[in-house]
């Protein structure tokens, strides 16, 4: 039997919600949602695991603060000390007050772009991908629901459909895949 | 479902769906653009051609063509560049601190502040560049490796800390409006028919397809960005206030300068955010979304940070008698009543005096009186720049080299030239791009939409 693919559409996030609530409880796991905004307390009914792009952006942060405080070591103690307005660049902490500045905002470059890349290389948004929402309106005004029969050997197609109609459904899209 | 008290009031006027919102603002980039835009731009963009015009020839000739001398040597340039960055404030502060602050009222009002945060930040960028008289050799800011020794740059510097904090700023503003740009792409992609449109939209918008852990990832991706813009904005001003604050100039070394320039960046930031957004409002009928709500809501920070910069120059006179420095005190006096005594009224007024007006609740919520303060506070916050610059230099401290400053016709030529070319690329935003943050709006919508709240305070309420 060929692999099948429903999609659920809902006009609201939380008769979605409820939805997806309905069928977790009844054991049908659901691949995935597609929506127009950010959908608030889909992600545990779903079992999405919390992002760790946060921590990613930590690590960028700090990679950032040491680049710059070596990078300013190097350069303004040890490669070519200079004195400036009779205040020589001997001692590295002698001049840290100064570099703080640039650190700081070293740090903050690093973080924020090393977490933009993350991201856009995380989500597979780049320049020149296609779109892959299954259905244009859910960027519009549409919530999906995407429910596929090799993650629930459990339920046939007929039996999850019939879980759904029992919902505030707007529309049931069947396909092959 | 998260809701919100029936006494605040809603932020999305009228009954709208969500298609509605798609519609509302997607609209005006399907259609043909309005008559009033082609006249903007023309006006616009002959401006920003006059302004190149004069940025080639300073460029070619070389920075005697402005009015600067020996005792003078700073003056519009830099006055015109901490002007624009301080405009370029009001977005970032916005997406920023009002996102950690949890106000939902910069959702309307956060994209468009954002492009105009990066068009100043441009504007701003290129004073200090033309500056420096031979343009071309400007990447020698940053320190890379050269056949000068290495001969590396002076991270002691508060002008080098500058290019760090500007850099900084102009790139993590540019991706965090860009990250919120890219579902609203994926909107404007689904929904155009012509082809050029739909392909053009589709490279923008990277292949978004609003899958439920791409938005986990996007909620996270914004709460941490706004937590790294926020101190990034306040930095940036203090840094550029370190420009002459780290100086030994009687009228620039003062310890108060970091927070006073913030506060008066955020105060020209927003009256700028209100010229634009009382002409696109009107112009793109946006009223059920920038309402007069949203227009008060701004007035109050332009209260608050008018005080805080009203509070500033009397702390500064007063510390300049108390301090007993009297070159100090000599710098302040002169300022109030030397030959420059107009452009220091002119800033007292604008800055300190108008602002107070808006505790009248009928005038901050009326629009036009609003669109003339907002331009009366650009005017007294370029006069404030203007105030602490020359006059700070032009007596200094050999009376025998006290003399004016007269700007020439390239100065002037370049300053309004700039305005010209924020225009341009401000009318091009609101041409093409979503000018309101689509996927936020519908965020809000079921909470803060009029007709919802209405529905809601009529059913019984359950706890």
């Amino acid at each position: 039997m060929a692999n099948k693919v429903i999609y659920a559409v809902y006009e609201d996030p939380e008769l979605l919600k409820s939805a997806a609530r309905k069928l977790v409880t009844a054991g049908v796991k659901v691949r995935d949602v597609f929506s127009p905004f950010p959908v608030h307390g889909l992600d545990p009914i779903i079992g999405i695991k919390r992002t760790r792009i946060a921590i990613a952006s930590f690590m960028f942060g700090i990679t950032g603060t040491s680049l710059a405080l070596l990078g300013m070591y190097y350069m303004m103690i040890y490669d070519w000390p200079m004195n400036i307005g009779g205040k020589p660049n001997n001692y590295f902490y002698q001049n840290l007050p100064a570099f703080i500045p640039v650190t700081f905002e070293f740090t903050v470059l690093c973080a924020a772009h090393g977490m933009a890349l993350t991201y856009l290389i995380r989500n597979k948004t780049l320049p020149g991908m296609p779109a892959r929402n299954p259905d244009p309106r859910s960027t519009d005004d549409k919530f999906i629901m995407e429910l596929r029969t090799e993650d629930n050997h459990g339920h046939s197609a007929e039996a999850m459909t019939s879980m759904l109609r029992e919902t505030t459904v707007f529309e049931i899209n069947e396909r092959q895949c | 479902m998260h809701s919100e008290s029936s006494l605040r009031t809603p932020l999305i006027l009228g009954h709208r769906t969500y298609h509605d919102i798609t519609h509302d603002i997607v609209s005006p980039i399907e259609n043909k653009a309005p008559r009033a835009w082609y006249v903007l731009l023309t006006i616009a963009a002959l401006i920003a051609a006059y302004g190149v015009g004069c940025i080639l020839y300073l460029v070619s000739k070389g920075i005697g063509t402005w009015g600067l001398n020996k005792t003078v040597d700073w003056a519009w340039d830099i006055t015109n560049f901490v002007w624009w960055v301080g405009i370029g404030h009001a977005g970032t502060l916005i997406s920023a601190v009002l996102l950690l602050f949890r106000q939902r009222w910069r959702m309307a009002i956060n994209r468009s502040a954002e492009a105009m945060t990066i068009f100043a930040v441009i504007m701003a960028a290129t004073f200090p560049m033309i500056h420096m008289g031979r343009i071309w050799l400007a990447y020698w800011v940053f320190p890379l490796p050269n056949q000068f020794g290495s001969l590396w740059v002076n991270f002691n510097s508060p002008l080098l800390w500058d290019v760090f904090a500007i850099s900084t700023y102009f790139s993590v503003s540019v991706v965090f409006w860009y990250i919120g740009l890219i579902p609203d792409f994926a909107t404007i992609r689904d929904r155009v028919v012509k082809p050029w449109q739909k392909k053009m939209y589709g490279l923008l918008a990277f292949g978004w397809t609003g899958n439920a852990k791409a938005w986990t990832r996007f909620e996270e991706v914004s709460l941490v960005l706004a937590g790294l813009a926020t101190p990034l904005v306040f930095s940036v001003h203090s840094v550029v206030s370190f420009d002459f604050a780290t100086s030994v100039v009687p009228g620039w070394h003062t310890t108060i300068f970091p927070p006073y320039f913030v506060s008066g960046a955020v105060f020209s930031g927003f009256a700028m955010v209100q010229t634009l957004l009382l002409i696109m409002r009107k112009v793109m009928k946006l009223e059920s979304y920038v309402t007069i709500k949203h227009i008060e809501y701004m007035n109050i920070v332009i209260i608050v940070t008018g005080s805080i910069v009203g509070v500033a120059y009397i702390t500064e006179l007063f510390i300049s008698w108390y301090g007993g420095v009297e070159y100090e005190s000599y710098a302040f006096i002169n300022r109030a009543t030397g030959p420059y005594w107009w452009s220091y009224w002119a800033m007292m007024t604008c800055n300190v005096i108008s602002p107070q007006l808006f505790w009248v609740r009928s005038w901050r919520r009326n629009l036009m009186f609003t669109f003339v303060m907002s331009i009366v506070v650009n005017i007294g916050m370029w006069f404030e720049r203007f105030v602490i610059i020359v006059t700070s230099l032009h007596r200094d401290y050999l009376p025998s080299s006290w003399t004016l400053f007269h700007p020439t016709w390239v100065d002037a030529g370049v300053f309004v030239g700039t305005i010209g070319i924020f225009f341009t690329l401000y009318l091009l935003f609101a041409r093409y791009f979503p000018v309101l943050a689509l996927n936020e709006l519908k965020s809000i919508l079921k909470t803060s939409g009029e007709s919802y709240k209405q529905e809601q305070a009529k059913q019984p309420h359950h706890h």
